[in-house]
């Protein structure tokens, strides 16, 4: 049996199953290796104290039944936790403890999961490097210095450095499979709808999704298992029959078609990303399936659209954050200067900027250009996809436009920090599941992934598709421990 | 539609105006719980009991429609005879205030979830149509509290969340007593549905009242200005009064009327400005993303329809009708359910030989005025619908007259006694043995033979003398026909 921190989800489980492994035995494991891994910033609340304690409970009395027996598992900070301080990465949050748990983690403990504690993010989930953290930027496991991309930078951190088996992120517009690109980690974005939006911090109420995070297809499409469920008290949440996506997983995907659209071929993208696409193209097809070339002509329009529309609901949902019910608050001379200064010294700069942004869109005499020309555009996305999936299974595309990049070198070139999410946001504004896979490394050795979109609530056949290919990929995260002393 | 014989116009020199009134009438929904949270919406509870996750914004937290709201809503669309939008959509309103955690309210912009309908008044002198413009759901905010603490201000969140029904009006209106009819027949159609109560005292039915005036005659509509939030007929239409003369006034000095939002400050008796259209509040709406647009099938509306109950306007003409009541007899009759629910137990409890017209006249006679004095509601009646037609009945089968059922109706308001059991306890039943009733007038007459003779020789007057005495000798008993019968035969 290798070390601990070593096993995948799956192993783990089976090893507690089989007890050959107790939860104490794992949990004291990720706590000891979290414990030494604070350089990488990932957590921002730990609870190790009580989750060696809730390991203990559930070693006296095992229930072996579950999906998730005794797992410990730390989760993103915009989840929120019943008693453990949730802070969405920001200053505003900085005291807020819920009283309640999100449907999502609801779901995770009832499997047997223990919480280990609270990871890191962009502030809000507005970013893709976690610079805009009031706690901090975090580290990437692949080299010092290097961002884990964002928003869930510490979820991506925590994984590829093994400080959780397996986590949970959310994914605006491309949040999880973004940084899991650049870990060299296994992101999936559900399709819209597929797991509640209850009690999880909101950023852009029609695109934010939750999805695992995970070291390789199997754990991935065993938490995606556990996590998605039709919930009413989300109006959002679509009551689908869900499929046992780790049961059901199989690396058959002969015949499938694959799409590979044209348009996600960008100006000034490396030779790399290029290249990686075509070796992904050969791997499909050494599956046995079969690409097709098609066309997604309205792509070019999804990163000004998401702009647009991603803000406008931010700016309505942030509003709620106003000094008077809970979290900080600055004193002032009277309500609007409370306000004023709440907001001003409680809010980042990224943060600030979205909400001027949204406000601006959404003002009367803007509206019609921006917002309305926007949703206008989203749906054109959406018609792409439609019709794209009348001639293919599934679409493959790169998930990132590079590979991982140093900490502070796109915090003032805000453009440059959204063209991040060029390949995910059209999956995002259309609604659909899309999973990141780590498929090569770039020339200095960083992890580069491979997106697969699929047809709404069709995570089954895309975890297929990612888990043939996973196996002829044969992916080796090449992560030396730097930060370990 | 009838032509108005009696216009409100307001005079200067010699010009006439006409004052045109729209209104935004807020009726909270009858409803256990919020429009999207399970919270309770009871009147009075102590501040900040009634409050969930969802209505106080935490984090995370997601709206999930009532769907009991949304039939109420649409009941009340059914009752304005308005049209039912099968989709319709829930947009945010943008703004910032202490009593609004969300900061924003849910409501209804672009798409209300009932469109035009029509609401038709009784006038003295005729029936006049309103048009309704939309109705729309939407939430309460909470309430700030700024007279408990000199410098703080307390937010009582327990309204947070309350549905609102807002029914807009077409500016079809024209006098202060018109809206005071329109107010009253859109509370008597929500309380006949069951969708509002429409207690004005508990803030359950308020008002934004808009007013402009434009020379008699004139078919432009002038500027107009918005009084926010009046939450009783009296204070409307004093609001009414005192802005359209305001408005009057500027316009005789050649002044502009601006377009602006009023508040009206009930001690002084005068309208204020509270805010200018340059500094309205952009209020970003745009459509929930927390919420889906919210679709009905044509099955959901038409159970609905097939369920509303009789509502005032055909009551009245079923009252006319099988009743044979006047049209201002019925109008009183219907206007409130609660008196169309007593009159008609009334008729019920009259059985087969009932005096209609006797009933009529007592409930709107001598219960409203005890009511009155009382100051009660007639769900409060002191005397029950079943012994008010005992009564009824006692007086038209002859058991006691007119005058012994107001001595009787008295003894009835201690404890809602039965009318029967008065009239054998106190021995009020009427004499109406003929035997008995000649020797008492023989006794009379006898006794004032004088004027016995002054009466034959003509003093025809004197007949009522002899009534009189009679009834007195009786002590009131006595049938009065049959005193009239045989003294007009032994006279």
């Amino acid at each position: 049996m290798s070390e601990i921190i070593n096993q995948s989800l799956t192993e783990l489980v089976e090893n507690v199953k089989n007890k050959k492994l107790s939860s104490t035995d794992i949990t004291k494991a990720f706590i000891e290796r979290s414990e030494k891994s604070k350089e990488l910033n990932a957590y921002i609340t730990e609870d190790f104290t009580s989750a060696l304690d809730k390991a203990k409970k559930f070693d006296q009395k095992p229930n072996l039944d579950l999906k998730l027996p005794g797992i410990p598992m730390a989760v993103k900070d915009l989840f929120c936790t019943k008693g453990i301080k949730t802070t969405a990465g920001s200053k505003i949050l900085n005291n807020f403890v819920p009283t309640y748990e999100s449907t999502v983690t609801e779901n995770i403990w009832n499997e047997g999961a223990i919480l280990l504690g609270k990871l890191n993010c962009d502030e809000f989930a507005m970013g893709s490097s976690n610079e805009t953290s009031f706690f901090g930027n975090v580290q990437n496991p692949i080299d010092k210095n290097f961002v884990p991309g964002g928003s869930s930078g510490g979820s991506a951190s925590a994984v590829a450095g093994k400080l959780t088996p397996i986590t949970i992120g959310t994914d605006t517009g491309g949040s999880i499979r973004q940084p899991a690109s650049f870990t060299g980690t296994v992101g999936l974005k559900p399709t819209y709808g597929s797991c509640s939006r209850y009690g999880i911090v909101a950023f852009a109420s029609s695109l934010d999704q939750a999805g695992p995070m995970a070291q390789n297809v199997k754990d991935c499409a065993l938490l995606q298992e556990v996590i998605s469920s039709y919930d009413p008290k989300d109006s959002t949440s679509i009551d689908f029959e869900r499929n046992h996506y780790s049961k059901e997983l199989t690396n058959n995907i002969k015949g499938k078609k694959i799409g590979i659209p044209k348009e996600y071929r960008v100006d000034g993208m490396p030779k790399e990303i290029e290249e990686l696409w075509q070796k992904g193209i050969q791997y499909v097809k050494d599956c046995g399936a079969e690409t097709v070339d098609i066309s997604l002509p309205h792509t070019s329009y999804a990163l000004p659209t998401y702009y647009i529309v991603a803000p406008a609901e931010a700016s309505s949902n942030l509003a709620r954050y106003d000094g008077v019910k809970y979290g900080f608050r600055a004193s002032g001379e009277n309500l609007i200067d409370m306000y004023e200064k709440t907001r001003s010294e409680g809010f980042g700069a990224e943060v600030q900027r979205r909400i001027m942004i949204g406000t601006y869109v959404l003002s009367s005499g803007y509206y019609d250009a921006y917002y309305l020309k926007a949703q206008k555009v989203r749906k054109l996305i959406k018609n792409d996809f439609d019709a794209a999936y009348k001639k293919v299974d599934a679409i493959l595309t790169p998930s990132t436009p590079s590979s991982a990049f140093k900490i502070g070198e796109k915090t003032n070139d805000p453009v440059s920090m959204y063209l991040n999410d060029i390949f995910t946001v059209p999956v995002n504004l259309a609604g659909l599941p899309g999973i990141s896979i780590p498929a090569g490394h770039d020339s200095k050795g960083y992890p580069l992934g491979l997106q697969i979109i699929g047809k709404a609530f069709d995570e089954q056949n895309i975890l297929n598709i990612a888990f043939a290919m996973e196996q002829k990929i044969n992916f080796k995260n090449k992560i030396m421990d730097w930060w370990i002393k | 539609m009838s032509k108005n014989n009696s216009e409100y116009l307001i005079s200067r020199k010699d010009n006439q105006y006409e004052v045109v009134i729209g209104l935004e009438v807020h009726a909270q929904v009858l409803s256990e719980s919020k429009l999207f949270s399970t919270s309770a919406t009871k009147f009075g509870a102590e501040p900040n009991t009634q409050v969930s996750l969802v209505d106080a914004a935490f984090p995370g937290m997601l709206p999930v429609i009532n769907e009991f709201c949304v039939k109420q809503a649409i009941k009340t669309g059914i009752g304005l005879n308005a049209k039912i939008n099968k989709r319709s959509v829930f947009d945010r309103k943008n703004y910032f205030y202490a009593d609004l955690p969300q900061g924003y309210q849910i409501s209804q912009f672009k798409d209300p979830i009932v469109g035009e309908g029509k609401v038709i008044l009784d006038m003295p002198d005729g029936q006049k149509e309103i048009g309704i413009e939309r109705l729309h759901l939407e939430q309460d905010a909470g309430k700030s509290i700024h007279d408990l603490d000199p410098q703080n201000t307390f937010v009582d969140l327990n309204r947070s969340g309350v549905a609102l029904m807002e029914i807009v009006s077409k500016p079809d209106l024209r006098s202060p007593n018109e809206v005071s009819v329109y107010i009253k027949k859109l509370r008597s159609i929500m309380r006949y549905l069951g969708t509002c109560d429409g207690n004005m005292q508990e803030g359950s039915l308020r008002a934004d009242v808009n007013v402009s005036v434009r020379a008699k005659g004139s078919k432009e509509l002038g500027t107009r200005c918005e009084i926010k939030n009046v939450n009783s007929i009296k204070f409307m239409q004093m609001a009414i009064e005192y802005e359209a003369n305001r408005q009057v006034d500027l316009i005789e000095e050649g002044k502009l009327i601006d377009q602006e939002t009023r508040l009206f400050d009930t001690k002084k008796n005068e309208t204020r400005s509270m805010r200018s259209k340059e500094d309205a509040h952009d209020y970003r709406y745009f459509p929930d993303p927390d919420l889906l647009p919210l679709e009905v099938s044509d099955k959901f509306i038409a159970d609905l329809k097939n369920n509303i109950p009789e509502l005032p306007d055909d009551k009245k003409k079923r009252f006319i009708n099988e009743f044979k009541l006047s049209p201002y007899e019925a109008t009183i009759l219907v206007s409130d359910i609660d008196i169309a629910k007593y009159f008609e137990e009334v008729v019920v409890k009259m059985g087969k030989n009932k005096d209609m017209k006797l009933a009529v006249n007592w409930i709107t006679g001598e219960l409203f005025a005890v009511l009155n004095n009382k100051n009660l509601e007639i769900s409060q009646s002191p005397v029950s619908a079943k012994n008010l037609a005992i009564l009824v009945n006692l007086i038209k089968n002859g058991t006691i007259s007119g005058k012994i059922a107001k001595t009787v109706f008295e003894l009835m308001l201690e404890g809602d006694k039965d009318p029967q059991k008065i009239v054998e306890e106190k021995g009020l039943k009427q004499q109406s043995d003929p035997k008995a009733l000649e020797a008492l007038i023989d006794k009379i007459i006898n006794d004032n033979r004088e004027k016995a003779i002054e009466y034959k020789q003509g003093k025809e007057k004197l007949f009522g003398f002899f009534v009189g005495q009679a009834m007195k000798a009786s002590g009131g008993k006595a049938n009065p026909q049959l005193i009239n019968e045989i003294l007009k035969k032994k006279l």
